[in-house]
């Protein structure tokens, strides 16, 4: 049975929907309300604040903190600044992705890793003979990600966080309602945002203090259903959903390479050996056999098809995890593994794994689609990814 | 570009103006939009009127506007979110409420109350008016088909209509002919026995019309309502981010990156007519400028009476144009507020904030509203349509404060003593307002910094809306489709040569729709059939 998290008490009450679901063992809210709706446009429009305790955390400390975390890593860690923040993946031998997550580096020999999965023993295997020490952190430490063209604001007026110095991707503590807390400029909503990272014990206080702040800048508490949709606007991928974890699969098939995930730019490779790398060095060699990109659906088709079963076009009004086929002509060149109707841009939008000669962006291909319980198909188009990419997220 | 180069002048920089010039610019034509007041968007207008806040001074939700125009001009990409409603609230003077909402089962239990039946049925009256909503939906988006034409096409656009009906059975025939000529209460009351409800949806059948809830022919308004969700289902219904100007701007950023020039400020004195041909405008300034075709997006009334002049048209055409019926029935109260209101029914912040309010508590109230209008009067105690949009939209109002935009109807352009006297009436108009509501919201006043009174008289002076109709002609049944806004002439072109007409006052008409617009670029483009 999922454990309550440190802000259980509050959300809880919060929690009119009772819709909850187990996100890594903890009581996790989908939608506070019956609809997600309200949490995903405060996230867009105002600000919106979600509890992220549940990710794993690792405290990663020592003489050669950083020296480690550059050879269990894809990226090579040991250029990361005090104060800042990175996003990578790290890989098993054969080159293949086992979770992504951020690592930022608190001090000079001190590094909070997150990761979606467990991974302290993946990580204990690489310490052999250094001066480094991993504590999970993953129940001792509270997580409150805050996020929203208003965040900014919500935060001013309840800590006194350096916010205007506080570069995308950079890290700081601060005193929020008197309490010690460290504030990253960071999130999973591609969007402006903050996480703001908590000892577990100052939980509640945190929460009152910025649910309060936020009253005055339309502050929503939101759950997983809206985090869905705006990661994917973001062009976010989801360990169990867009890729799986190569240590936990038999099929080879469902191993991917950080290049065939589109997160070929967090990959350094010509540097000291880190795992994986011989691998990862001879793909770059021989090319890609997929990669993972964006596709927008031919709304006239997808209206034309409905208008032919007597309908108007009817659209989930959350994100699916359905993984759905994709087509060029009669073959079969890959997957879509998110998709959702975006209210934002007006376009259904998947993300998706292709075959790389068909992954390349202004491809005509089609997606499967089903109306009326028969399987049908529908046009789509690789675009750029993220689908949504505001100013405001990289903005001093 | 030099003068006289124009392929077509746009008069009017209002959402429709706006869209026909993006279409027409798409088409590769040189267009440029004249617009008279320093803001685009004539009444789709965001206006900071009070430092800080953002009203939607005049039109203040988005629901009818075409899914088709927002993807082929690409409006997102250009600015455009629309922030949903979540909800209709009614309160009652006896301490009662009614709150309807996307939630189903909250929604039956809330009806319940007032009658189980109704609460039972509520649900299959929608399914019926969506669907008769669909069933007619092609017709705002199509030319209005004219049964009077000898063009073949013209026939088959109708027999194509009729199809779509004799194809779903005389059942359905028979429904919609029913919401062609019933009142919207005799409608709802086929369906309903509960006042509570009858009252605040019946609503939707009046706004904007100088009609009572009771008077025939207002159950087909009420069917538009029920389009805008068909749409809704697509997230198209709700309110602009930032106001509904920003429809304006967004069309406006795509018409600009289509290569149409706008310029504001830009007052048209008149259209120079020449030999029953068009050959361009006269601007206030005195300047003269040139194209081959002159598009108005104001109303039928003030292109032909105003800016062409009468001297110029068929007597006939004048006599038709002078019966269009304009006669302004509502007023707009914008409110910014230190801080959010309470309703005495149901205290604090909820749902019910984020939504439409309705001030609309029985059939009697909304006609007695009407009853006042009838005289020359406004109403005492008027029917209000009420939004908060700073709620969900926090960049419309400093924090923690905001804006209250209020509807209201019953507000004659023709009031007993005159329209000019509207300035001295303004005030007491606005205390009726605010009075009203405080029956519901005690300590509204104390809560108002500033208080934005529109009647019928300014929203002409101001954003030209003739006799301050916001539809540009009334959407009274014989106004509509192949009579709007003259019989024979309601294919956006005009008895003058190179005159044609883009706004609400042509089929479908009114509301931030932008399918005249859309329609009358594709007439003027030669192009036909459905535009979406």
């Amino acid at each position: 049975m999922p454990l309550p998290s440190p802000f259980h008490l509050r959300i809880e009450k919060l929690c009119t929907s009772f819709r909850w679901k187990d996100w890594a063992g903890y009581h996790a809210v989908s939608s506070f309300d019956h609809s997600h709706e309200r949490e995903y446009v405060a996230f867009r429009q105002a600000a919106g604040v979600i509890d992220v305790s549940p990710l794993y955390k690792y405290e990663v400390r020592g003489r050669d903190a950083g020296r480690f975390l550059s050879q269990v890593m894809a990226r090579d860690i040991t250029r990361l600044g005090v104060g800042r923040v990175t996003y990578c993946c790290w890989c098993d031998d054969e080159g293949k992705v086992v979770d992504d997550g951020t690592v930022t580096r608190w001090g000079e020999e001190h590094y909070r890793v997150t990761a979606a999965e467990p991974s302290l023993r993946w990580f204990e295997q690489g310490m052999q003979g250094q001066d480094v020490t991993i504590e999970d952190s993953s129940q001792r430490i509270a997580a409150l990600a805050l996020q929203g063209p208003r965040s900014r604001a919500v935060l001013a007026d309840c800590s006194d966080a350096p916010l205007d110095r506080l570069e995308f991707f950079r890290a700081t503590t601060a005193r929020l309602d008197g309490v010690e807390v460290g504030i990253t400029r960071t999130g999973y909503t591609g969007d402006l945002g903050y996480e703001i990272w908590i000892d577990a014990h100052d939980a509640l206080a945190v929460w009152d203090a910025v649910i309060d702040a936020g009253r005055a800048h339309g502050l929503e508490p939101a759950g997983l259903d809206a985090l869905d949709m705006t990661r994917i606007e973001a062009g976010f991928l989801m360990l169990d959903v867009d890729y799986y974890s190569a240590p936990r699969e038999v099929l080879e098939s469902r191993k991917s390479t950080p290049f065939e995930l589109g997160l070929g730019w967090t990959v350094h490779l010509e540097r000291d050996p880190f795992v994986g790398q011989a691998a990862l060095v001879a793909e770059q060699r021989r090319g890609v056999a997929w990669n993972l990109v964006g596709l927008e659906a031919d709304w006239q088709e997808l209206e034309a098809l409905y208008e032919r079963y007597g309908m108007p076009v009817s659209l989930p009004a959350a994100a699916s995890r359905d993984a759905l086929p994709i087509y060029r002509g009669s073959e079969q060149v890959g997957r879509a593994t998110s998709h959702m109707w975006s209210p934002l841009l007006k376009k259904q939008i998947a993300l998706a794994s292709l075959r790389a000669e068909a992954a390349v962006a202004g491809t005509d291909l089609a997606i499967e689609h089903t109306v009326e319980f028969e399987r049908c198909r529908v046009a789509v188009k690789v675009v750029k990814m993220p689908f949504f990419d505001p100013l405001r997220k990289r903005q001093p | 570009m030099a003068e006289g180069k124009w392929d077509a002048i746009v008069i009017g920089g209002g959402h429709n103006g706006l869209t026909c010039a993006s279409y027409l610019a798409r088409a590769g034509q040189r267009v440029l939009v004249l617009e008279r007041r320093p803001l685009l968007g004539g009444a789709t207008v965001s206006e900071e009127i009070y430092p800080g806040f953002t009203f939607s001074s005049c039109s203040y939700v988005v629901s009818l506007l075409r899914p088709w125009i927002m993807r082929e001009l690409d409006l997102p990409a250009h600015g455009l979110e629309i922030l949903p409603l979540e909800a209709t609230f009614t309160p009652f003077p006896d301490g009662g409420y009614l709150l309807r909402d996307g939630d189903a089962e909250r929604t039956r239990r809330a009806i319940a109350r007032f009658s189980p039946r109704d609460a039972e049925v509520y649900s299959e009256f929608g399914r019926v008016m969506g669907e008769l909503g669909r069933l007619i939906k092609p017709v705002i988006d199509r030319p209005a088909p004219d049964p009077a034409s000898l063009d073949p096409r013209e026939l088959l656009d109708m027999a194509r209509l009729g199809r779509t009906f004799l194809d779903r059975g005389f059942d359905w025939l028979a429904a919609e002919y029913k919401m062609l000529t019933m009142s919207a209460v005799d409608l709802l009351s086929e369906w309903f026995e509960s006042e509570a409800l009858i009252a605040p949806m019946s609503v939707s059948g009046i706004i904007g019309t100088f009609l009572g809830v009771r008077s025939p022919g207002t159950a087909y308004v009420l069917l538009h309502h029920y389009m805008g969700e068909i749409d809704g289902a697509f997230r198209a219904w709700g309110l602009a981010k930032g106001g509904t100007g920003m429809v304006a701007e967004a069309l406006a950023s795509a018409a600009r990156g289509l290569g149409a020039e706008i310029r504001t400020e830009a007052s048209v004195e008149r259209i120079l007519v020449s030999g029953g041909r068009v050959t361009g405008i006269v601007l206030e300034n005195g300047d003269e400028l040139r194209a081959r075709r002159v598009i108005s997006a104001v109303d039928p009334h003030r292109t032909f009476l105003g800016l062409v002049g009468e001297g110029h048209l068929d007597p006939e055409f004048a006599g038709q144009v002078k019966r269009f019926k304009l006669r302004g029935s509502s007023g707009k109260v914008n409110l910014a507020l230190d801080g959010l209101p309470e309703f005495s029914c149901l205290p604090g912040e909820g749902i019910h904030l984020r939504g439409d309010i309705t001030i609309a508590p029985s059939v009697d109230y909304l006609e007695q509203a009407y009853d006042d209008a009838k005289y020359g009067r406004f109403s005492r105690r008027p029917f209000m349509d009420i939004v908060i949009p700073s709620l969900t939209d926090p960049s419309v109002a400093p924090p923690g404060k905001h804006v209250m935009s209020i509807f209201v109807q019953y507000a004659p352009y023709h009031l007993a003593e005159g329209p000019e006297a509207w300035p001295s009436q303004r005030e007491a108009f606005g205390d009726a307002v605010i009075d009203t509501l405080a029956e519901y919201m005690p300590g509204l006043e104390d809560r108002i910094l500033h208080r934005h009174v529109l009647t019928p008289w300014d929203l002409e002076k101001t954003y030209g809306l003739t006799e301050g109709n916001i539809f540009h002609g009334e959407l009274s049944l014989e106004q509509l489709a192949f009579q709007r806004p003259v019989a024979g002439w309601a294919h956006y072109k005009t008895p003058l040569r190179n005159l044609w007409l883009c706004a609400s006052g042509t089929h479908p008409g009114g509301g931030i729709m932008g399918a005249p617009g859309a329609l009358c670029a594709r007439a003027v483009l030669g192009q036909r059939g459905s535009a979406a």
